[in-house]
């Protein structure tokens, strides 16, 4: 197909469109001074966010993944009732404000929440302020995304190759293993990394839920956030290493698994 | 399957987007005021206030007044640590005053030339020790914050109220280990009225605000810091006369009142 030439509005539209998501990305490389910006990305409180922040996003997409994948697979392949209900309460997380979702966590697993209330008294477990709480409003915010990618995934699969592995004698967990999960391994791929993505950038519920503090629960996110009153520079510094990873993943993605024509 | 992931790719985008603080009320305005003094033209418009987050209860309460006394005007208020606030209004956020818990982040915004005149001292607050109601944990000072097993938050120390949290601390010879670093003196309220958190360090005026659910345990004279706050209205302010009448009337004897009710201190 030839491409068309847009007409003179539409194109004027588009690059409004695109400037007000490419402004903020050059105000940002602007405003890095480039003398101090390897000095200001290795302070000690950006290392320590920073290796927070990788290991609370690659926490929470394993916990997506082992969680996940097998919600997606329900959803697509068991029709039971009230599933909508149960798939939109489990993507609620995609539009609902973190911070709204930092308060939901914290009056179910807070010290007096419905559930940990019961932690604390019978176990001595606490998960407010701690990395785990991090871990834990992250995937909540990100796994959804997981979720909703797996199982479009499963959904295009040609049901012909399960149907073939079930007339060989296949157990269904067998199918699932072994033609399933290898058939949606690029969705499962760019779930994961969208998971891992939204983890990475994951504030207003890990702020309510989880608390700041350096080394513990301060992300990325909330490193910058509170960088920004006192080492402006350094926010900035740390804000272009989060749009460029950010902007990495999305590229990617698009390249190689998000073909959209 | 494309469909959803492109919803999925533009949801990522504006979840990883939004997370600052904006303004926290706001509302139309803009009415002639029928009323007033017949020699003066009548206040009128609204203004925008920052605040530091311990003003909260009183500023709205001091809009609420000057609305009664001046149909017409109208008081949109942001209030968030006056680090925060001090970095949003120099770099260009709207605002006609500003009332910072400190006068380090007041200054911040005196070196930038964004004040209309020089800031004056209005109030001062004090530090206390929030505790759930009751006191189940038994504190009765600094010293206790130090004990094993504790939960104790503080505000940040880049903003007023941990700072003054750490001079106190430090007065008193303890070291406390945090389980989180708030990002404004009401978040660490918060954590405590919500029972996240067995003590933190507030003002005064914070655990007054919190009712019945928070008790608050007194730091003595010689460890207390008293936090002195000043007030100025901005340069640019898009309505001068009405943000000046705020200013004077939080300095006056009916405005310093006002402030009394809350709990603050004199300057």
């Amino acid at each position: 197909m030839r491409a068309a030439r847009p007409p003179f509005a539409i194109a004027a539209l588009a690059a409004i469109g695109v400037l007000f998501f490419a402004l903020p990305l050059a105000g940002l490389i602007y405003r890095v001074s480039w003398q101090t910006a390897l000095s200001d990305l290795f302070t000690a409180e950006a290392l320590l966010a920073l290796r927070l922040s990788l290991f609370v996003s690659i926490a929470a997409t394993a916990l997506g993944l082992l969680l996940g994948v097998p919600l997606a697979w329900i959803y697509a392949r068991v029709a039971f009732p009230g599933r909508n209900v149960v798939r939109a309460l489990t993507t609620l997380p995609m539009v609902l404000p973190p911070v709204v979702g930092g308060v939901a966590l914290l009056v179910a697993f807070g010290r007096r929440g419905l559930v940990g209330e019961w932690l604390d008294a019978g176990f001595g477990l606490r998960i407010p302020f701690t990395t785990a709480a991090t871990v834990m409003a992250a995937t909540f915010v990100s796994m959804p995304f997981l979720v909703l990618t797996v199982e479009a995934g499963i959904r295009s699969i040609d049901h012909r190759y399960e149907e073939a592995a079930r007339t060989l004698g296949a157990s269904q967990w067998r199918i699932f293993r072994q033609v399933t999960l290898p058939l949606v391994a690029p969705s499962l791929f760019a779930g994961a990394v969208l998971c891992w993505a939204r983890a990475l950038g994951e504030f207003g519920a890990t702020i309510t839920f989880a608390g700041n503090l350096p080394g513990v629960t301060q992300t990325l996110p909330l490193a910058v956030y509170i960088a920004m009153e006192t080492r402006p520079e350094v926010a900035i510094a740390l804000s272009l290493v989060l749009l460029l990873v950010s902007l990495g993943v999305l590229v990617a993605l698009r390249d190689r698994y998000l073909r959209l024509d | 399957m494309h469909r959803l992931l492109t919803f999925a790719l533009a949801l990522v985008v504006v979840g990883c987007t939004c997370g600052g603080a904006g303004p926290a009320t706001s509302s139309p305005t803009a009415t002639i005021a029928p009323s007033g003094s017949p020699t003066q033209v009548p206040l009128a418009g609204s203004i925008t206030v920052f605040a530091g987050s311990s003003l909260t209860d009183a500023f709205k309460k001091a809009g609420d007044q000057l609305k009664v006394k001046n149909p017409g005007t109208d008081f949109v208020f942001n209030f968030g640590s006056s680090s925060t606030l001090a970095t949003q209004i120099i770099n260009g956020a709207p605002a006609d005053v500003f009332a910072s818990a400190d006068e380090a982040n007041m200054q911040k915004i005196v070196d930038a030339k964004l004040t209309e005149s020089a800031p004056a001292i209005f109030v001062s607050n004090r530090l206390q020790i929030a505790v759930a109601a009751g006191n189940p944990k038994q504190i009765t000072g600094l010293a206790d914050l130090a004990k094993p097993g504790l939960i104790v938050v503080l505000a940040a120390p880049t903003v007023p109220a941990g700072k003054y949290a750490l001079e106190a601390l430090q007065k008193a010879g303890v070291t406390v280990k945090p389980a989180s670093q708030e990002v404004d003196v009401r978040a660490v309220l918060n954590k405590v009225t919500l029972g996240e958190a067995d003590a933190g360090i507030v003002y005064v005026t914070d655990v007054k605000s919190a009712g019945a659910k928070v008790a608050g345990v007194d730091i003595p004279e010689q460890h207390q810091v008293v936090a002195r706050y000043p007030i100025a209205v901005v340069k640019e302010a898009k309505n001068p006369r009405l943000a000046k009448a705020y200013v004077d009337y939080l300095l006056s004897d009916d405005g310093q009142r006002l402030l009394a009710e809350f709990g603050f201190s004199k300057p």
